[in-house]
């Protein structure tokens, strides 16, 4: 089989993709990875310190809590902008000139950047003059999520659901869209109640998209920044303190570099390995 | 088993229908004999499926009143009227074993687990499903999909009807063969009425005793299979039903006699009186138009083999008449002659067949 002639000349088209892979991952990656096994004193001198770094975060109780913090505000809103999005989408209705209305008002949300979103709830919530702060301490209820951590973290999750729940919906909206009729005209023949319907129709027709809901909320919500920062600066104490804000905390507050580098990858994995088993399970027996 | 009536029906998706194109289906009458096999035949989009689901209670129909027996069922909901209905594409639900699928009409009708064990098992092996009963529905085959959907109508036993919507759409085609003779043979042993809609003449016609062809939302034809073969009753018959369709030739008529290119053409029965006006036609189709020594002559333009046939196409002025000839039978030069099979040959008024006798 050494009829061809051997040529390389190939390879240089695969030149371009290398560049751009290189300087948009692999270089700042290694950068990372360099300090994250390095010490500094300043005037850029570096000195070799092996893993140091990595048994440093992983043995801090300061990190342990940042990533239960981090894991509670995740589970929470999973637990709750799945299946109200879900719920949502069923009641939209599925044909006519409301179709357009439901989509815009839902979509609405997603539109607005994030530190607007957050400048506004932290507008919204504030106890002496936020439209939601005041109300709720004139009805009695004693409400101020710069003191209480409770109230931090309330405003927080009604915060994140606000804005991504539209996701989830659009998402499980177009699911329930491709859902032929005859489905449904063949459930009224069957007698099936509208809990059999949703069960054993809806639901399995929902799973690929509910599927990639999951995992964006779960990938985004697991590095959310820009909101709470914004709303509360990961106080009151570091009680909603969550994961990224304290990696800027170390990296750009405190200016320790390696440290901050072995966070960030130790994060960045446990992430690769959480959505590796939402995806896996998620998936499971859809081979066939 | 229950006779199906329909009657002053009409139906229209408008909200303010305005002329008579807005109805989808123009006011029609129609019945089917308990236990009877029947197809409803026609090109997409002429109303059968509309039909199908008024039947089923899938739509409720804008005019008219539907009956089961002597029940009137037109205000009653889909699974209060003991119907089953196989779709076009195959609908299972797929997290459920083939075995769930089948228990799952009887168990909303909270029937009891050992009776549905029972009937759930029965009915697979009517449809040669007893092997796949504990696979997962997903997994099968389009024409596996499809008997389930046919066995989920079957395992109830106080099924009035099965309704077909275009079954074998999406199955194999040496499949649907297959498919279609378990359909022969279940009605054939359960004598349940089944209604089954179809574009497809040669699926209707195999499958049914009686058929009803639909035109642009009105029944053109209600017969047996050999009816609409032998006597259409409009010539979009002729034309739908056949392979080739019936010769269409325009025609005069005079003094009892009709012509077609100033040739008389012979027509048996009684002598008709075609209304004055109306645009006449001469139907024949080709299985009845032979090669003769003398009749209308006409000029040989093409010929195509079909296996067991051959079909020959020949000119007359500006008018096609094809025939179909025997393998074997020898079609020399260009020029010949035809003639028409008496008995086989009607006349159309403005489409529609003119009777002999006057009604």
């Amino acid at each position: 089989m050494s009829t061809k002639t051997p040529n390389q000349k190939a390879w240089w088209l695969v030149v371009p993709v290398v560049l751009l892979v290189a300087f948009n991952a692999i270089v700042p990656l290694m950068t990372v990875i360099n300090y994250s096994v390095q010490e500094t004193f300043g005037e850029n001198v570096f000195f070799f310190e092996g893993v140091k770094w990595f048994e440093a975060v992983l043995h801090s109780e300061r990190f342990h809590n940042s990533l239960l913090r981090q894991m509670l505000f995740t589970g929470i809103i999973l637990a709750i902008e799945v299946p109200l999005g879900v719920a949502i989408a069923l009641a939209m209705p599925r044909r006519g000139p409301w179709v357009s209305v439901c989509l815009v008002l839902v979509a609405m949300p997603l539109l607005i950047p994030w530190n607007v979103v957050g400048a506004m709830w932290n507008l919204l919530a504030l106890p002496d003059i936020g439209l939601l702060g005041r109300s709720l301490n004139a009805a009695g209820i004693e409400y101020n999520y710069t003191r209480q951590p409770v109230a931090a973290w309330t405003t927080l999750i009604a915060m994140d659901v606000w804005h991504w729940t539209s996701l989830v919906v659009l998402l499980a909206y177009a699911g329930l869209s491709a859902i032929p009729d005859a489905y449904y005209q063949a459930a009224k023949i069957d007698g099936a109640s509208s809990g059999a319907v949703f069960r054993y129709i809806q639901l399995p027709k929902m799973k690929r998209v509910l599927t990639i809901a999951v995992l964006l909320r779960f990938m985004d919500s697991f590095m959310i920044y820009t909101e709470p920062i914004v709303l509360t600066g990961g106080g009151p104490g570091n009680a909603t303190t969550l994961l990224s804000i304290d990696l800027v905390k170390v990296a750009l507050g405190q200016f320790d570099l390696g440290p901050a580098a072995a966070m960030s990858l130790i994060y960045f994995l446990i992430i690769l390995l959480l959505s590796w088993i939402f995806y896996t399970v998620m998936t499971k027996g859809e081979a066939e | 088993m229950a006779r199906i009536r329909l009657s002053n029906l009409r139906h229209t998706y408008q909200d303010r229908p305005r002329n008579d194109g807005d109805w989808a289906l123009k006011r029609l009458d129609l019945e089917w004999e308990a236990g009877s096999a029947n197809a409803l035949l026609g090109p997409s989009g002429c109303g059968k499926t509309t039909l199908l689901n008024i039947i089923s209670g899938l739509l409720r129909p804008t005019e008219g009143t539907v009956r089961f027996a002597e029940r009137d069922v037109t205000a009653l909901p889909p699974d209060a009227r003991n119907i089953a209905q196989v779709f076009q594409f195959p609908v299972v639900y797929d997290t459920m074993t083939v075995y769930d699928n089948l228990a799952f009409p009887l168990r909303n009708r909270g029937i009891a687990q050992a009776a549905v064990d029972a009937r759930v098992r029965e009915v697979a092996a009517m449809l040669d499903l007893d092997a796949t009963l504990g696979q997962r529905a997903a997994g099968l085959t389009a024409d596996g999909k499809q008997k389930i959907s046919l066995g989920r109508g079957l395992v109830r036993e106080d099924v009035a009807a099965i309704l077909f919507d275009e079954p074998l759409t999406v199955i194999d085609p040496h499949l649907k063969w297959r498919l279609r003779s378990k359909l022969k043979e279940l009605h054939q042993r359960l004598r349940t009425t089944m209604i089954y809609v179809t574009h497809d003449q040669t699926e209707a016609l195999t499958f049914a005793d009686q058929v009803v062809l639909m035109n642009e939302g009105t029944v053109v034809q209600a017969g047996t299979p050999v009816d609409l073969f032998e006597r259409p009753r409009h010539t979009f018959v002729g034309y739908f039903i056949g392979s080739p369709g019936m010769n269409v030739l325009p025609a005069t008529f005079e003094g009892g006699l009709a012509r077609f290119g100033g040739h008389v053409i012979e027509m048996a029965g009684p002598p008709k009186t075609p209304p004055a006006g109306a645009k006449l036609e001469i139907g024949v189709r080709p299985e009845f138009v032979r090669f003769s020594s003398s009749g209308i002559p006409v000029r040989i333009t093409k010929s195509s083999e079909t296996g067991r046939h051959r079909i020959v196409e020949t000119q007359h002025d500006d008018a096609t008449i094809k025939l179909l000839v025997t393998q074997g039978h020898h079609v020399s030069g260009e020029r010949a002659f035809v003639s028409f099979d008496p008995a086989h040959t009607q006349l159309y008024a403005d489409g529609w067949i003119v009777e002999g006798e006057q009604r």
